[in-house]
């Protein structure tokens, strides 16, 4: 890219240069140079910091046009100068009947895109009736037990007109069963049904341990589902790849781009593995990474993620759509970033975070509200929080051009230094057996325990500095954050609610393709029919994972899993 | 010297964000603690048995999903009904202050929230552990 003479200068002149900078190097304004992931920063960055960046090829080879491969510089041609990255605030509504009504008012003020969380009872396969769902029920969002919760969430809205979203993974198949089974009945098509759900397993037992059935039967649920939704949902994204859980649980910038992707190439390999063509179903995956303040360690992400991804899927998975080639990727700012001390500042976080991931090239954003450690968001925090990304949008300038840090010698060499150090993890992932060897041994669950120790040891050690919390302190500080509690009402409404449907369904049918269920999920069918047919009528969350638990075990984490670090 | 501390661990209720616990964990053992992590998803009963069982000094525990005010109180109903007040009860997660002081008068030693440090937990057990010995004596 630069020229052979500058090489040779260069050096010269740096040595010149250094002679001088040593004289001031006696005082320094900190006691380490590093970023958020514990990196070593070089105090200069010039060409020689980028690898063969002399060689005539380098700028094709790593960099490029956006929309074109390499993809460093973005999937899309023009990025945000046609479409501004889509802002997409997750929300947590309250009952079905809230929910619903929240979601015609999104409709109503011009809105297309529903997004869906789940309480912890649903995420974790259990009816609201269920002893260990004591306390919880639409604590943390919406409580579904049977295909009527979703008919009254959905009711009144044309599935055929909206994308939604659903934040869920262990029993992600039922949920979207449910989904379809209300299309159905609205006389929708199921090709013209669209959204996106998360049904990422294996960052649960990574991250996020909302995990029920053992690693293998997962990834079949999963897989089967793919095979469905390919032939029969198209427009469907089936699996959202998740760092955002990883790097929340305490991983570096590194680890969050290696696991992640790694966890997208076990998907790959299993959907292969089950007879499918890499064409058919990879454009259908997209991902979801966290926005962190480490601000060119994060963009640096968000570019070596693209161009690894291209690599692989093209001269790896001999993926020949260009549309397989594509990391598109939703980012979340990081909520664990956020400091119950002077939450004001947490506006300025998550202002500087969201603007990687613009200058990053995001398809989607969401923000984070301010007072989010204590509490589920007031509005006037949420709106804050919207208003933070359309300013970045409208008022700063930075989506006028495409991948405006390219070319940066800091920046390009952070990303080749993420890029090599992700293959590093690759390799070590490999030898250890891939992903599911990884997971049941406990090794991404260490690592993660690790990291997250080291950055609390730095912290109380004052090497990393947060403001408000270790330095910067308001003595005596009261926190005045009004907190929005979930009457115990909610959860008596929804176990009430729960007896209704079970008295007045068809129980014969209930058990009858329960049965089903059982058999197919002990054999070799495709499981997602047999779900499907428990949704439509009227089975249970808690009864379909239950024939599945029986079917498949429980998934426990080991002891090496579990180790402090 | 003084016997050992020990401390049992745990998450109890349906939500699995473990990097807090594992971070206590991982400090109180650096800090010459015996610490047993039992892991996710225990019931009130499972923490109880298994801190009786290893004969622990303190039970710990972390709720970041809002079920604080049912699943501390269980746990504290356990001990009771086991006759095993004298483990010391204390915790942290995402919880209210008004929560936090209802939770000490109900007997919970102590909650920690977002942002303390682990040395503070660290002098806190100390303490009230040692307290717990003496008067013993």
């Amino acid at each position: 890219m630069y020229s052979k003479k500058l090489q040779s200068d260069l050096s010269d002149r740096k040595k010149k240069w250094n002679a001088v900078a040593e004289k001031n190097r006696k005082s320094r304004s900190m006691p380490r140079f590093f970023t958020v992931s514990g990196v070593d920063i070089d105090e200069l960055y010039t060409p020689d910091s980028i690898k063969g960046a002399f060689d005539d090829n380098h700028y094709f080879d790593k960099i490029g046009l956006p929309g074109e491969y390499t993809f460093t510089r973005g999937v899309h041609h023009t990025m945000y100068r046609t479409r501004l990255w889509t802002m997409r605030q997750f929300a947590c509504m309250g009952t079905p009947k809230q929910t619903n009504e929240r979601f015609k008012y999104i409709l109503a003020q011009g809105g297309t895109g529903l997004s869906t969380a789940f309480d912890l009872p649903t995420l974790m396969g259990y009816d609201s009736d269920h002893p260990r769902s004591l306390g919880e029920v639409g604590k943390c969002c919406v409580a579904v037990d049977t295909l009527a919760d979703m008919e009254i969430i959905y009711g009144d809205i044309d599935l055929s007109k909206v994308s939604t979203s659903m934040t869920i993974n262990s029993p992600a198949s039922i949920l979207l069963a449910m989904y379809l089974a209300v299309a159905e009945k609205q006389g929708v098509p199921f090709d013209q049904v669209r959204g996106t759900l998360q049904n990422d397993i294996l960052k649960e037992y990574i991250a996020q341990k909302e995990f029920i059935f053992p690693p293998r039967p997962s990834i079949r649920l999963v897989t089967d589902m793919m095979k469905y939704c390919a032939r029969h949902v198209p427009q469907y994204n089936t699996i959202s790849i998740s760092g955002y859980h990883i790097r929340e649980a305490g991983a570096t910038a590194v680890q969050e781009l290696a696991f992640t992707l790694a966890d997208g190439f076990c998907y790959i390999e299993s959907a292969i593995a089950a007879g499918m063509d890499v064409d058919e179903f990879t454009p259908r995956l997209s991902y979801f990474f966290n926005a962190h303040s480490d601000f060119f360690e994060e963009i640096a992400k968000y570019r070596a993620a693209r161009r690894i991804f291209a690599r692989h899927m093209r001269d790896k998975y001999k993926a020949k759509d260009q549309k397989s080639w594509l990391l598109r990727f939703h980012t979340q700012t990081a909520g664990c970033s956020l400091t119950a001390q002077q939450p004001e500042n947490n506006i300025t976080r998550t202002a500087i975070q969201a603007l990687s991931a613009v200058l990053g090239g995001t398809q989607s954003l969401h923000t984070n509200s301010m007072d989010e450690t204590l509490a589920l968001p007031s509005e006037r925090a949420a709106l804050i929080a919207l208003r933070t990304q359309q300013v970045i949008a409208y008022e700063t300038g930075v989506a006028n051009t495409i991948d405006p840090l390219a070319g940066s010698y800091f920046v390009e060499a952070l990303t080749d230094k993420m890029e090599a150090e992700a293959e590093a993890y690759f390799a070590e992932i490999e030898r250890r057996g891939g992903v599911l060897q990884c997971i049941e041994e406990g090794f991404f669950q260490r690592e993660l325990a690790r990291s997250a120790y080291r950055h609390q040891q730095e912290l109380e050690r004052k090497e990393r500095i947060i403001v408000g919390v270790n330095e910067f302190v308001l003595e005596d500080e009261k926190v005045q954050i009004p907190i929005l509690k979930i009457d115990r009402q909610v959860e008596k409404d929804q176990l009430a609610f729960l007896q209704l449907v079970k008295a007045r369904r068809d129980n014969g049918a209930v058990q009858a393709s329960l049965a089903h269920l059982g058999e197919v999920a002990r054999g070799n069918g495709n499981t997602f029919e047999a779900i499907y047919d428990c949704a439509k009528c009227y089975a249970t969350v808690g009864e379909m994972c239950d024939v599945l638990r029986t079917s498949w075990g429980e998934w426990v984490e080991s002891a090496s899993a579990m180790a402090a670090s | 010297m003084a016997e050992k501390i020990r401390v049992l661990l745990a998450k109890p209720g349906l939500d699995g964000h473990d990097r807090g616990i594992k971070v206590i964990a991982a400090a109180f053992r650096d800090a010459g603690m015996e610490v047993i992590y039992t892991g996710l998803r225990q019931t009130p009963q499972m923490i109880v048995d298994a801190a009786i069982q290893e004969d622990v000094d303190a039970i710990g525990i972390s709720i970041l999903s809002g079920a604080h005010m049912t699943l501390f109180p269980a746990i504290l109903d356990e001990l009771k009904a086991k006759n095993s007040l004298d483990i010391l009860l204390f915790g942290g997660g995402i919880i209210p202050d008004d929560d936090k002081a209802t939770l000490e008068k109900m007997g919970v030693a102590k909650i920690f929230t977002p942002g303390a440090p682990t040395e503070e937990a660290i002098k806190f057990l100390r303490g009230a552990i040692e307290g717990r010995r003496t008067q013993e004596k």
